[in-house]
């Protein structure tokens, strides 16, 4: 890709890096870089559950099995192989989507990790939504009438956001809304299991304890991003330009929104890369069947396939999103030129 | 209070009333059917529904909501009553007997016209198949992943025969009295519906489609109990129907439906109860029981056969070697404070197995709080608050059946400190505790520590009491983790092993516990007591001096 140069010595890329050519290098690129850290994050993945003290067999031997039974077990399940031979038959299969059967469970750990995930996911998008809503709007407010009592009060909501621990503020939620009042569901996703999931409202009332549990801390660095932001857009001087051009308000809060919005869509972008990840202390208060409780359940019974193919999966998730963050940050602000 | 208020859904007015009349004209349909329908709504404790396929996972919690409701065994726990303790009673066997001459061969004679929920019936061809799914591994039903949760608990079961369509013979390696209890852990499936998943399976041998088979057999299984699985969404609920063709007419489930759900942390179990979710929880937490009764609903408690103790190490250099600093230990603990702490959620042991207990025995040391006797005991073997005596256990934060093993062991550290104990922890991750167990005091995975705290299940005489005593069971055989034993417990052992009468065998293993007792190789500090909570509609239940629990016997308003 060529280069011209300004009167002013900057550089810019001679294609605008929306052109179908430009992206499509570009997400190859973005592709290519992104193999070998999905190829560390599973080697980490696999030396860290392999490291850590314990039987990998402890689901389904129990602690008086004889030696015998222990050794024929191990065969059974390949573990007396080598670390690199089991590192190597493990990344081949996962590399053919076989991420092999939870030892616990005897299902598929793809299955499962799927599951897991359209759950958290369900979750994850509408508490994303709803911390960055929220987030948007205390930002916004704090930022422009900064200083003032209304900054104070959106600050202290967005401080509060990221401050109180998720765990404490779900189970109290679960004890005025479930427990005392009986007004909403305090477990599970759903009247019938989450693969009965629709749209409706016996379905969304489980959805909505975990959901405001799971926004706060989104909601919190969205608005403390926003601030800064809208702060920094209006000590700028193309807004004294605008007010002096006789703008409205709202066009010059559009004008801001367009230029906070690559930053906070970044933001937005891996505050959902982590909710993605399901927040395991979250989703065992409310016993919502997603990816942070099958890794609760994996961590405790030691299941480590299911363990290595669930980390992988969300390290690829985050993986992606990333990438997809970057291009739609690149769509949105053309100055953001990926050469 | 409204414990059993339903959760309020604010539909418009305009779909209320097609509701309304939708349900109007259901009801008129089938009145009773509507009318009559009874669901019983389960919180286990586990994070994952326990395994269905026939050899539960998970545990006893495994055997006691996925086993015993939709499997039965040759022969099983007597679950009937609260106030004896739980026996052992025919089951799918009507009889059995071990060979006069040859004293590992067993015969069973079978229970007549019993059916699986597929309409199979289950034969000695079926019996013969179930062993063979975990001990034969050419058998095409032969299943890795059931062998560790079965073969342990059976662990001189070699082989099975038919010797006519109502009896089989069972082969053990050694003459084994316990085999008839040890049974009660396997669980029949049904060949048949297994046969089906198999030729319905993919795979590219015969192993991988028998894998799968399983799989799919574990979704839609097929047993023999008193319910059968009508619907199975993995780590989310599983549903049981009544089976009304049970062939114990005493146990014909009376409750319609139940659903069992997963929910692995304490007060999400309590909040589901209090806000109407569920009608059973297993285990509340502790610190909610006052609220739960308030609110009208049942706390259900009784001895359970879970012993919460301190293994002694009995390795070279321990300081549990002397028999006085031991009994001393048992007598300094204040049990009575300890339960108090727990909200009551705790028997106070007097050795592995409680008095009335067939095994119980004629112990002459007497466990109890003697803070005087105790310290009398420590002075003779040369302690004193001005030399106290070092003693350092592995203990974990917690962990499946560990009670509550922070505070408790706390508590149990500051009663030593008055009998010139200086208790110190070591506390390590659950699993790794457990795995631990296996390696014994000598090994470096102990870390110096001279006792461990692993709560255990004594229901059967090898759990219970041999592999912690028999010096056959060092480690890392299996769990006599402090190498304690000696010739005359080994003999004790023995008796109880090759005593095949049933009065015989229970005086000989009251003779080892008597022996385990007076010796002292544990600090026996607490006895599980099972704590569940239930709605007031659940009726006739009995909560056995057992693990295990019979569902099909209960009722609901």
């Amino acid at each position: 890709m060529g280069v011209r140069r300004s009167r002013m010595g900057v550089s810019y890329p001679s294609q605008h890096p929306c052109q179908p050519t430009t992206m499509l290098a570009y997400l190859l690129r973005r592709i290519a870089y992104a193999l070998p850290i999905m190829l560390g994050v599973a080697l980490v993945c696999f030396l860290l559950v392999h490291i850590a003290p314990g039987d990998p067999l402890v689901s389904v031997l129990p602690a008086d099995a004889s030696v015998e039974l222990q050794a024929q077990l191990r065969e059974l399940y390949g573990f007396n192989r080598s670390l690199p031979e089991q590192f190597v038959m493990w990344v081949w299969r996962a590399m053919h989507g076989d991420l092999g059967m939870s030892i616990a469970s005897n299902r598929p750990v793809a299955t499962e990790v799927m599951v897991a995930v359209s759950n958290t996911l369900r979750l994850a998008v509408v508490a994303t939504a709803l911390g960055f809503l929220l987030g948007c709007l205390f930002g916004f407010v704090a930022g422009y009438f900064r200083h003032s009592w209304l900054d104070r009060l959106a600050s202290m909501l967005s401080v509060l956001g990221v401050s109180v621990p998720h765990y404490w503020l779900g189970m109290v939620l679960v004890i005025i809304f479930s427990s005392q009042l009986m007004w909403l569901p305090a477990t599970g996703a759903g009247p019938g299991g989450s693969d009965e999931w629709a749209w409706n409202w016996a379905h969304l009332q489980h959805l909505v304890l975990p959901a405001i549990t799971m926004s706060v801390i989104p909601m919190g660095i969205v608005a403390r991003t926003v601030r800064a932001l809208v702060s920094d857009i209006l000590d700028q001087e193309f807004i004294v330009g605008l007010r002096a051009k006789g703008l409205t308000h709202l066009d010059i809060f559009r004008h801001m929104v367009k230029n906070a919005a690559p930053t906070a869509l970044a933001v937005m972008g891996l505050q959902l890369g982590y909710l993605l990840g399901g927040s395991i202390l979250i989703e065992t208060v409310f016993s919502w069947p997603g990816t942070g409780f099958l890794l609760n359940s994996a961590i405790f019974q030691r299941d480590l396939p299911l363990l290595q193919g669930t980390i992988l999966v969300l390290a690829l998730f985050f993986v992606l999103l990333n990438l997809l963050v970057d291009v739609l940050q690149t769509l949105l602000d053309p100055r953001i030129a990926r050469a | 209070m409204r414990p059993t208020r339903q959760l309020t859904s604010p539909l418009p007015r305009r779909a209320c009333l097609g509701l309304a009349l939708a349900s109007a004209l259901c009801a008129i349909g089938s009145p009773a059917a509507l009318a009559q329908e009874k669901t019983l709504r389960i919180a286990m404790t586990a994070a994952d529904i326990p395994r269905t396929l026939g050899q539960p996972d998970q545990g006893f919690e495994g055997n006691r909501f996925t086993g015993i409701p939709i499997y039965d065994s040759l022969t099983q726990w007597d679950l009937s009553k609260a106030d004896a303790p739980s026996v052992l009673i025919p089951a799918l066997a009507t009889s059995w007997a071990v060979d006069a001459k040859d004293k590992t061969k067993w015969t069973f004679k079978l229970r007549p016209g019993v059916k699986f929920h597929d309409g199979a019936p289950l034969n000695a061809d079926a019996v013969v198949w179930n062993v063979n799914k975990v001990l034969d591994k050419e058998a095409p039903q032969f299943d890795a992943s059931q062998v560790g949760v079965t073969a342990s608990r059976m662990p001189t079961l070699k082989s099975a025969r038919k010797l006519d369509d109502l009896t089989v013979e069972l082969t053990t390696s050694e003459p084994d009295a316990f085999l008839p209890i040890n049974l009660t852990n396997l669980f029949m499936a049904s060949p048949s519906q297994w046969q089906k998943k198999f030729d319905a399976a993919t795979g590219a041998t015969p192993a991988d489609k028998a894998k799968a088979a399983w799989t799919a057999f574990a979704a839609d299984p097929s047993g023999s109990g008193p319910f059968r699985v009508t619907r199975f969404v993995a780590r989310e609920r599983l549903e049981l129907a009544a089976h009304k063709g049970y062939w114990d007419t005493k146990r014909v489930p009376k409750i319609d439906k139940v659903v069992l759900m997963p929910m692995p942390e304490a007060n999400a179990r309590t909040a589901a109860l209090l806000g109407g979710q569920v009608d059973w929880i297993e285990a509340p937490a502790p610190d909610a029981m006052p609220q739960i009764t308030q609110r009208g609903f049942k706390i259900y408690s009784n001895a359970q056969p879970h012993v919460w103790p301190w293994q002694l190490s009995f390795a070279e250099g321990s300081p549990w070697l002397d028999k006085r600093v031991r009994q001393a230990a048992n007598l300094c603990v204040d049990r009575d404070g300890m339960k108090q702490l727990l909200g009551g959620m705790m028997a106070e042991p007097k050795g592995t197995v409680p008095p009335g207990h067939p095994w119980f025995g004629k112990p002459t040391f007497d466990i109890h709080y003697d803070v005087k006797s105790a310290q009398a005991l420590m002075t003779q073997a040369g302690y004193s608050a001005a030399k106290p005596l070092k003693v350092k256990v592995q203990i974990s934060a917690s962990g499946s059946g560990q009670m509550q093993p922070l505070p408790m062991n706390e508590f149990a550290q500051q009663s030593l400190k008055q009998c010139f104990f200086d208790v110190q922890f070591d506390v390590i991750e659950w699993n790794t505790l457990f795995t631990n167990w296996r390696k014994g005091a000598k090994d470096p995975s102990a870390n110096g520590a001279n006792a461990v705290n692993i709560s255990f299940a004594a229901m059967d005489p090898f759990f219970a009491m041999v592999r912690f005593v028999s010096t056959k069971a060092f480690p890392p055989v299996s769990n006599n983790w402090g190498y304690y034993g000696n010739a005359e417990v080994d003999k004790l052992v023995a008796d109880a092993r090759t005593s095949f009468d049933d009065k015989t065998r229970d005086a000989a293993l009251a003779r080892l516990h008597q022996y385990i007792v007076d010796d002292a190789p544990f600090v026996w500090i607490a006895h599980d007591v099972g704590p569940r909570a239930m709605s007031p509609k659940v009726k006739n239940v009995v909560q056995p001096r057992s693990w295990f629990i019979d569902i099909a016997t209960m009722t609901m308003d």
